[in-house]
């Protein structure tokens, strides 16, 4: 029945009619699918199309309405995370979820002592394998250290090491690539190709085509919880899946025409906060798209995070139209009209458990209390513009946002400061998640909000979208601004090499 | 839609999903397929419902137990011992859905109490001794504020300090005796009535209303409920988290004065041990209301219902001359399983 190009090899799990319903709405629809042994298998579609809560279904989150899961020939029922792990399947989430407080190497280690409940894990072994895993993965972190501290990214890593360190047959990335930057990725495909090689069976779900057309053998095309296709990748042209995906064919995004670029709104003057980031100075004028490039850890973070006073710079200045300003806070920040879309959604966006109207509406009390009191109507017309504006995929404006896909939430978040009407926005990773055909729409908006005379600060690990949007290209490495790079003269290396850290750069020049 | 993998190009899938494509793409095409929750559902998941059905079960086994229980004015009279408590557990549900938590309110009573009557027995007017009262309130308050803010320390560590700390500062204040001759007018307060009702109950009411419609009609209220939820989106959405939490650490600190006087009214005296143990009935006042203990959730109709379930919970025992021994092994009991049931219903309501 499956195209069976790939292998020829049995299933080594098979899914049948799986559909499930949250309170009576169907998310998915009689899917089937089998998985071969030695594949990597897409998932691809629109947000909310169904293919986290399939992943979730697979690795025993969510328990089916209906349907039934084989593997390796054996009906299996799945009904909690700790089962699939028995059973060798392990998932890396959409949003990391571990263990804050705890150390790296611990959260490395979590959910493999489970069973030798006798056997203490000394402190010794557990940073050896922990280290011994990073290296695997070719990331310098100290593993003593605490994950609160760590960025999207390196958490997003510690995951997939996690995911490593178990001998799953079966490992599901939902998004791993998001938040990574070029370098990292290449990292993790090296891996993923390896554990394919291995035998073992790979979902990767990803936005990105580029991506899965590198890494993937077979893909899964889902809509609206129906799945529509599967096939080698090979037989699927770009335009086939966009069409298979979102049922029309995708925008091009035109780089904005003729706008004119007027006075400095923001500028930051030798912005220094010891071992973060050190002496940054820039402008971003009136109606530009800066765009802030780097690998991940090079501090870009960290500095829109000290502009919108967050965790303020020890030393240097901002200044707000030529005016010096003292931001202490993200109050402050948002009465100079400056808005900060944080790269990580889940930790500093959503009120996971709130519903979605307070979450669009969080940063703009007076428009919905303009008399002290909140007034419901307002509320529900203002979310309801930027549902549809957004296009948002929900059930209810009143649902509690954490049931909403990881897109949707994103853009849920972008709604709110969009709604905060900024003259300065500064959009971390902002489209970290969302499926392309709303990445089109999303990036026309931003090129009108620059078009009126917004000034914008765009951090992205997307070098496609830092050179389509962008005027000009600020590159950070090691906490230091190593390059300034006009619209005319950027080129994908160009960012890149100034990425790459000077010490690694000498060496490789070296050799 | 497609049998399983057999090999149909893609021009003729399209064409032929045409026109369920046309809809099904259609970026809000979610929301019609997608009714709301059902009523009952969103009632049943609610965990004040537990509460009001609690209430009316044990209003149910209470009047089985005495006819006095089917007398409104017994249990209204009844209700004034608890009307100081209830009144503080509005305001600490406020302090629990935030986040943080309070334990130091009764003894934040007993010390501003102390100071009221100490002042008026030094000879100063009664209304400057009041003032006292509310003035020591709100020192005790903005102290707590200080460290657990300022400092960055764990509310229950800190509230578990200056409980014992504002409870020995009323025992060296006030000694071991008990303050009292107070003006006629000033004690008593649970006799007089207003429409038959005694006047701590309406001033329980009163206070339930405009904290209710302060939590779930304004501004700031609405934050309370963010901050408790995710505190960090909360400071990146431009919330004045600091602000709001040292105001209702402070506000704590006002509201447990004024039961203090509330409490000095009704007993006509006064001593250093006022109102001990009461946190324990606060905090289960909050938590049987149906707040969740790690903030987020929670509502003033849950507490406000709570009271009077402890209320009708108490009396049924005195009358049915229960111990009081006894009467604390119940209200344990009650607190776990009103903790266990909340956190299930949450839990239940995420996944
Ligand atoms: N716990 C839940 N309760 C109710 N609805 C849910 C829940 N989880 C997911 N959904 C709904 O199921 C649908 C599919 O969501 P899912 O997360 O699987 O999408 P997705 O394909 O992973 O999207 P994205 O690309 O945005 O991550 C969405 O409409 C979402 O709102
Ligand atoms: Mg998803």
């Amino acid at each position: 029945m499956q195209p069976v190009s790939a292998t020829d090899k049995a299933p080594m799990m098979s899914l049948r009619g799986i559909t499930k319903q949250f309170a009576g709405v169907e998310v998915l629809r009689d899917v089937d699918l089998d998985l071969y042994p030695g594949e990597i298998h897409a998932l691809l579609g629109e947000n909310g199309a169904g293919k986290s809560t399939f992943s979730k279904i697979i690795a025993g989150v969510h328990r089916p309405t209906r349907g039934t899961i084989t593997l390796n020939s054996e009906r299996v029922e799945i009904s909690n995370p700790l089962a699939a792990q028995r059973l060798g399947i392990t998932l890396i989430h959409q949003e990391p979820i571990s263990f804050p407080d705890l150390s790296i190497a611990e959260n490395l280690v979590m959910g493999r002592t489970e069973g030798s409940l006798l056997k203490r894990v000394t402190w010794g072994e557990m940073t050896r394998d922990a280290n011994r895993l990073m290296n695997l993965l070719d990331i310098r972190i100290d593993v003593t250290k605490p994950m609160r501290g760590l960025s999207i990214a390196d958490q997003q890593m510690v995951e997939i090491a996690r995911a490593l360190a178990s001998d799953s047959r079966l490992i599901i990335m939902d998004e791993p690539t998001a938040s990574l930057t070029p370098k990292e990725t290449a990292i993790l495909f090296r891996i993923v190709r390896r554990l394919r090689d291995e035998g073992r069976t790979i979902i990767f779900i990803s936005h990105r085509l580029e991506e899965v057309r590198a890494l993937c053998d077979r893909v899964t095309i889902f809509r609206d919880g129906n799945r529509v296709t599967t096939d080698t990748i090979q037989s699927l042209t770009d335009t086939d899946i966009i069409r298979l995906m979102i049922g029309r064919p995708l925008q091009d995004y035109m780089h904005k025409q003729g706008t004119t670029i007027g006075d400095v709104a923001l500028e930051a003057r030798n912005l220094t906060l010891p071992g973060t980031f050190e002496d940054i100075s820039f402008t971003v004028r009136k109606g530009e798209i800066v765009g802030l490039g780097g690998l991940v850890g090079a501090g870009r973070t960290d500095v829109a995070k000290a502009i919108f006073g967050i965790a303020p710079a020890q030393s240097g200045r901002v200044l707000i139209n030529g005016q010096d300003v003292q931001i202490r806070d993200p109050s402050d920040a948002i009465a100079l009209k400056l808005a900060f879309v944080p790269e990580d959604r889940a930790i500093a966006g959503i009120f996971r458990s709130l519903s979605v109207e307070q979450n669009i509406t969080a940063a703009v009390p007076d428009q919905i209390a303009p008399s002290g009191f909140i007034r419901r109507s307002l509320e529900k017309g203002i979310a309801e513009a930027q549902v549809t504006r957004m296009s948002i995929r929900l059930a209810s404006q009143r649902q509690p946002i954490g049931e909403l896909s990881g897109g949707n939430q994103q853009k849920a978040i972008l709604a709110r400061w969009l709604l905060t009407d900024p003259e300065v926005l500064i959009l971390d990773e902002p489209t970290r998640g969302i499926d392309i055909g709303v990445k089109a729409e999303f990036y026309d908006m931003i090129g009108a909000l620059a078009a009126s005379g917004r000034a914008i600060l765009l951090i992205s690990s997307e070098l496609p979208e830092l050179l389509a949007l962008c005027d000009r290209i600020l590159v950070m490495s090691e906490g230091r601004l190593t390059a300034n790079i006009l619209r005319a003269e950027a080129t994908q290396e160009a960012i890149m090499f100034a990425a790459v850290p000077k010490t690694t750069r000498q060496i490789e020049g070296v050799a | 839609m497609t049998p399983v993998g057999s090999p149909k190009p893609v021009d003729a899938l399209d064409s032929a999903g045409q026109q369920p494509t046309a809809t099904v793409s259609a970026p809000q095409s979610g929301r019609e397929f997608a009714p709301a929750r059902p009523i009952w559902q969103v009632l049943l998941i609610r965990p004040e419902t537990v509460t009001l059905a609690l209430l009316i079960g044990a209003i149910i086994v209470g009047s089985q137990l005495s006819r006095f229980f089917l007398d409104i004015s017994y249990i209204l009279e009844s209700s004034t011992l608890y009307s100081e408590y209830s009144i503080v557990a509005l305001m600490l549900t406020l302090v629990i859905i935030s986040g943080e938590i309070d334990l130091s309110p009764a003894s934040m009573m007993a010390l501003s109490a102390c100071v009221f009557a100490s002042v008026f027995q030094a000879g100063a007017p009664i209304w400057l001794a009041i003032l006292a009262s509310f003035a020591c309130g709100l020192a005790m308050g903005a102290f707590n504020a200080i460290l657990v803010i300022g400092f960055r320390l764990p509310s229950i560590i800190v509230t578990i300090g200056t409980l014992t700390l504002y409870r020995g500062l009323a025992q060296v204040l006030a000694g071991d005796r008990s303050i009292s001759h107070f003006p006629d007018w000033f004690v008593g307060i649970d006799y007089r009535e207003i429409l038959d009702v005694p006047v701590p109950v309406i001033l329980f009411t009163v206070a339930a209303i405009i904290v209710g419609l302060f939590l779930g009609m304004t501004i700031p209220g609405r934050q309370i409920y963010q901050i408790g939820t995710n505190e960090i989106a909360a400071r990146h959405a431009g919330i004045r988290v600091q602000r709001i939490k040292a105001g209702l650490f402070v506000g704590m600190g006002l509201v447990a004065s004024l039961a203090g006087l509330i409490t000095a009214s009704r007993l006509a005296s006064v001593r250093y041990d006022m109102a001990t143990g009461g946190e324990l009935q606060m905090v289960l006042m909050v938590m049987l209301g149906g707040t969740y203990i790690f903030g987020g959730r929670g509502t003033i109709l849950g507490t406000f219902l709570a009271s009077w379930l402890l209320v009708i919970i108490a009396t049924g025992m005195t009358v049915a001359n229960i111990v009081v021994t006894s009467q604390l092994i119940v209200m344990g009991v009650l607190l776990i399983t009103s903790i266990i049931a909340t956190n299930a219903i949450y839990a239940r309501s995420q996944r």
